[in-house]
């Protein structure tokens, strides 16, 4: 067993692990720092095929902006979790016969007689000189230049959707209006009064 | 060598196990969230394996764009869920029946 396979069959085992500790725990932020887990061995099994940018990227968007926002929310919602677990059990036997048939069924048309290395010779290694980031970046702004607008759109769109969506006007809170405090006279605040001097 | 199938296999599971995940916490919208997010990983690794075996970039560059698309699905998922539960104070999927006739 080479080195590399050593490392696929790591990474590969501790993705499946986390993958289960995220279905199955209690607390919600348990089972968002296994998806963090997750993404960080997943990113490792995605190295391994070569696709370092990618690999790069699924570590800075999910595990630096995707996770936080998950993490971010859980923790600023008050969730009564027992009611949460309620149908766990109940559950749990249909989720099992499901995923076993899925699994069965996947491992038939994915099993090495059709997609092992008689059928996909592993490609050789790229050369030292080989750059990820510039292939993808050159097959990204030429051929695939229109879908790379579009999915700015459609971030721009998110970005706009949930600022929407979230946004809320308080009227009962105060706040400062700066403007107002600059225009304030000293006629409107101070009053000076007459009076006669008092005597005790 | 690793091979193809492997990658492929380790997808399967990983795509398996969310199925399961969605089934037995029907009730908690976050965590059904994650396994969404779980899902669209599963579909990621398959396409970056793919791109290795085949020599083509095109499939990470596929990979790109479902990162993109996944992170404005969690951004406006969270939206939603936030503001579902400033109104009701829940985020158990069974009290969202307000539409119910």
């Amino acid at each position: 067993m080479t080195f590399e396979k050593f490392l696929f069959y790591v990474f590969a085992f501790v993705v499946i692990a986390a993958a289960l500790m995220v279905i199955t725990r209690r607390n919600p932020v348990h089972s968002a720092l296994f998806l963090v887990v997750v993404f960080f061995n997943t990113a490792g099994l995605w190295m391994l095929a070569e696709a370092e940018f990618l690999a790069i990227s699924l570590v800075l968007v999910y595990v630096g902006a995707v996770m936080v926002l998950f993490l971010f929310v859980i923790m600023m919602l008050d969730v009564d979790l027992a009611a949460m677990r309620a149908g766990f059990i109940r559950n749990l036997p249909v989720g099992i016969v499901v995923a076993l048939l899925m699994l069965a069924e996947m491992v038939l048309v994915l099993s090495p007689s059709h997609f092992g290395l008689q059928k996909y010779a592993a490609p050789s290694p790229a050369p030292a000189d080989y750059n990820n980031t510039a292939a993808l970046g050159l097959s990204l702004f030429t051929e695939h230049l229109y879908a790379l607008e579009i999915a700015a759109v459609i971030l721009l769109v998110a970005m706009i959707a949930a600022i929407g969506l979230t946004l809320r006007k308080r009227p009962d809170t105060r706040r400062q209006v700066v403007s107002r405090q600059h225009m304030v006279k000293k006629k409107d605040r101070l009053k000076v009064i007459k009076m006669a001097a008092e005597e005790k | 060598m690793i091979s193809l199938s492997e990658y492929l296999i380790v997808a399967a599971l990983l795509f398996v196990i969310s199925v399961a995940g969605i089934f037995i916490n029907r009730k908690n919208l976050l965590v059904l969230l994650m396994c969404i997010e779980l899902m669209l990983l599963a579909v990621n690794i398959n396409f970056v394996a793919f791109s290795h075996f085949l020599g083509d970039v095109t499939g990470q560059v596929f990979v790109f764009f479902v990162l993109t698309v996944a992170a404005a699905e969690a951004a406006i998922g969270l939206a939603i869920l936030i503001v579902l539960f400033r109104r009701r104070r829940t985020i158990n999927v069974d009290d969202l029946n307000s539409l119910k006739g």
